[in-house]
């Protein structure tokens, strides 16, 4: 399905570069230039999206707390990331003395770099997937896996206690919500057939009665799936309220303490592109990636429609993060091993009940049942028997 | 181009895998086996198994090296490093690796040239889990689940002591 | 590209991994090598798959994949040890672990 000429404008600009080259340049330096123009594109979108966001968070954030959010350079405050890069650039970078002075330095280039991969898998547009790999849900999940070892790197290159006890809590929270992470996607794996993230966008695509997206997000199971992924995304990029590895009341920004200037602005860099790589494969797994919510509205641009979706995810982090308070470490590990991974498996249970019980109306309710069903169990077994005393005071009479 | 990108490969990979076998530093061996294992996931995505590469990074790197890393810092002694390199070893692995060359060199292997690329596709690899191997994958299922409570019962402290 | 080339480098790496587990006092790190020595074998594994005559069996991935699982399986079971010996005895040299009694 070719789409119309805006649609696919920037893969036309990309073929009429790679015009120019082709009767010049051997065959593999064509295939090397094509990769190298996708990588920029990758780069100049999402580090724009990084600048971009960094001030539209402080603003809603100020907004929601009934105050004005930075506003004093450029038109609205907009060009604060400007003012935030030099300010970063030129802080004198301080390494500890006693520091392994490669693991120190290499943390945060490894930590960018396995957050920037993971953002190559995901669907932007129609034809607009950076890079095609047949199990590119899986090439995911890998690279986000072995950016836990990274941050451990950062914390025991410090040479810190402190730095230290902040990585392993953060690796900790990382493992304990992988999980989660994986088995919710699981269903959706499972009713495509293919860990192909194109084929899971083709999947979606058709529209139920003529004006209902066959989106994942609208069944039972895809709804359940959908906020599981959602919250295990939100533990996994390290926001509050699930913070504890670098909230500074708790433990001085955790394994992300002994370094300054441009490294803790890496740091944050990959926090935040890996914030934007899980918000973007929720799009493509559960709403439907590029497609258009109705039959009418597909004119719009594909790649439009993504970013639309994305935005309002990314909006959703940026409003819990600033409702929620942080949660404590403990209270995390019992939510992710007690409840969201038996909610997990419930969830593939009720796709694959959905799926052999034909798909319709009945699949619906069976599924839905099933899903609720666990729910009720789960919230009745895991209620703390806690009974709280009246509150007492001892000065304020 | 391919035989370049072995050769970059294989290089990377013995030199992190003899960084692994020297080091004395015990944190830098650690790491150097995570970057090993990078390096042998390239080689299959070069043989064209990319489902096993993917699942190499993921196991290995995401997993067993955070463990013995984990398990590196939970054992320290003040002491950083061990001293101690027992330069038998060094003999008896020369003379298994002369071994193994002769019998790879004096070996008539078949001479037919490569097939043309056809990576194994995830889908035929789920068709062939669920239906010739299906015993196999239960009964590691199974082997994962006695590992887990098994390590989980050596590593709790015994209460009351 | 030949089978011989990647057979060479599969031993190269096995025997490394001999030398990691002989060689090495720490417990620890004789365990990194009989991992080494089974990744060594899984390319060996994928070699021969890939070199085979053209109606190609699957089996050479399918060993490999479950030698990853297994590998991890022991790599967990053998640092739990490792860490209850430490607990013990407290030390990880492999050299002074030489007695039955606790």
């Amino acid at each position: 399905m070719s789409g119309n000429a805006v649609d696919q404008i920037f893969i036309r600009a990309k073929e009429w570069l790679l015009s120019l080259l082709i009767g010049r340049v051997p065959d593999w330096a064509v295939q090397i230039a094509s990769s190298l123009i996708n990588i920029a594109a990758l780069l100049g979108v999402f580090l724009t999206l990084f600048a971009l966001i960094s001030v539209l968070e402080r603003k809603i954030l100020g907004r929601i707390q009934n105050r004005y959010g930075p506003n004093r350079v450029g038109p609205f405050g907009l060009f604060q990331p400007v003012a935030d890069g030099i300010k970063m650039l030129i802080k004198e970078d301080i390494v500890p003395a006693r520091a392994d002075k490669i693991v120190h330095f290499l943390a945060p280039v490894l930590i960018a770099a396995a957050a920037i991969l993971t953002l190559g898998v995901i669907p932007y547009g129609r034809n607009m997937t950076p890079f095609v790999i047949d199990g590119g849900i899986l090439f995911f999940f890998a690279v986000s896996s072995a950016s836990e070892l990274t941050v451990f790197m950062a914390g025991w290159g410090s040479n810190n206690k402190y730095s230290m006890l902040g990585a392993m809590r953060a690796i900790a929270q990382m493992i304990s919500y992988e999980l989660p992470l994986i088995i919710t996607v699981l269903p959706v794996v499972m009713i495509v057939g293919s860990l192909n993230p194109d084929k899971i966008v083709d999947a979606q695509g058709t529209y139920v009665f003529g004006f209902i997206p066959h989106w994942f997000v609208f069944t039972p199971w895809g709804a359940t799936a959908f906020l599981l992924f959602f919250v295990s995304g939100l533990v996994e990029s390290n926001r509050t309220p699930f913070d504890v590895p670098e909230g500074e009341s708790e433990i001085v920004a955790g394994h992300m303490t002994e370094y300054s200037g441009f490294k803790y602005a890496t740091f944050f860099m990959a926090e935040y592109i890996g914030m934007f790589a899980v918000s973007g494969l929720a799009v493509t797994l559960f709403l439907g990636a590029w497609h258009a919510p109705l039959p009418f509205l597909e004119f719009i641009p594909s790649y439009l429609w993504f970013f639309a979706k994305l935005s309002i995810l990314l909006f959703v982090y940026i409003w819990l993060r600033g409702t929620l308070p942080r949660t404590r470490v403990d209270q995390i590990m019992n939510f992710a091993w007690k409840f969201m991974l038996p909610m997990a498996f419930t969830c593939l249970i009720a796709a694959a009940i959905w799926h052999y019980t034909g798909r319709g109306w009945r699949g619906w309710l069976w599924s839905a049942g099933v899903i609720a069903a666990v729910y009720f169990t789960l919230s009745i077994l895991l209620e703390t028997k806690k009974k709280f005393a009246p509150r007492t005071y001892r000065f304020a009479e | 181009m391919s035989a370049v990108t072995f050769a970059i490969i294989a290089i990377l990979t013995l030199a992190a895998a003899l960084a692994v076998a020297t080091l004395q530093k015990l944190m830098h061996a650690a790491l150097s086996f995570a970057v090993m294992f990078l390096g042998i996931s390239a080689f299959f995505f070069l043989l064209g198994a990319e489902f096993v590469g993917l699942v190499q990074v993921f196991v290995y790197i995401g997993a067993v090296a955070v463990l013995i890393v984990f398990t590196v810092l939970l054992t320290r002694h003040d002491q950083e490093k061990t001293r101690g390199f027992n330069w038998s070893g060094v003999v008896v692995a020369l003379a298994v690796f002369g071994g193994l060359i002769w019998a790879i060199t004096k070996t008539k292997l078949l001479q037919s040239a490569p097939r043309p690329i056809e990576p194994i596709t995830v889908h035929r690899i789920g068709e062939l889990l669920m239906t010739s191997y299906v015993w196999p994958v239960l009964c590691v299922g199974v082997l994962l689940t006695a590992a887990l409570i098994g390590a989980l019962i050596l590593v709790m402290e015994d209460k009351g002591q | 590209m030949t089978l011989s080339i990647f057979l060479i480098v599969s031993a190269a790496l096995f025997c490394i991994g001999v030398l990691a587990a002989l060689s090495r006092r720490h417990a620890i790190f004789i365990l990194i090598g009989i991992e080494m020595m089974l990744a060594a074998a899984n390319i060996n594994f994928i070699a021969f798959w890939r070199f085979a005559p053209s109606p190609a069996q699957p089996i050479g991935v399918m060993v490999a994949i479950f030698s990853i699982a297994i590998a991890a399986a022991e790599a967990a079971v053998g640092l739990a040890m490792v860490i209850a010996v430490y607990r013990h005895f407290r030390t990880t040299n492999v050299d002074q672990l030489d007695q039955l009694k606790g």
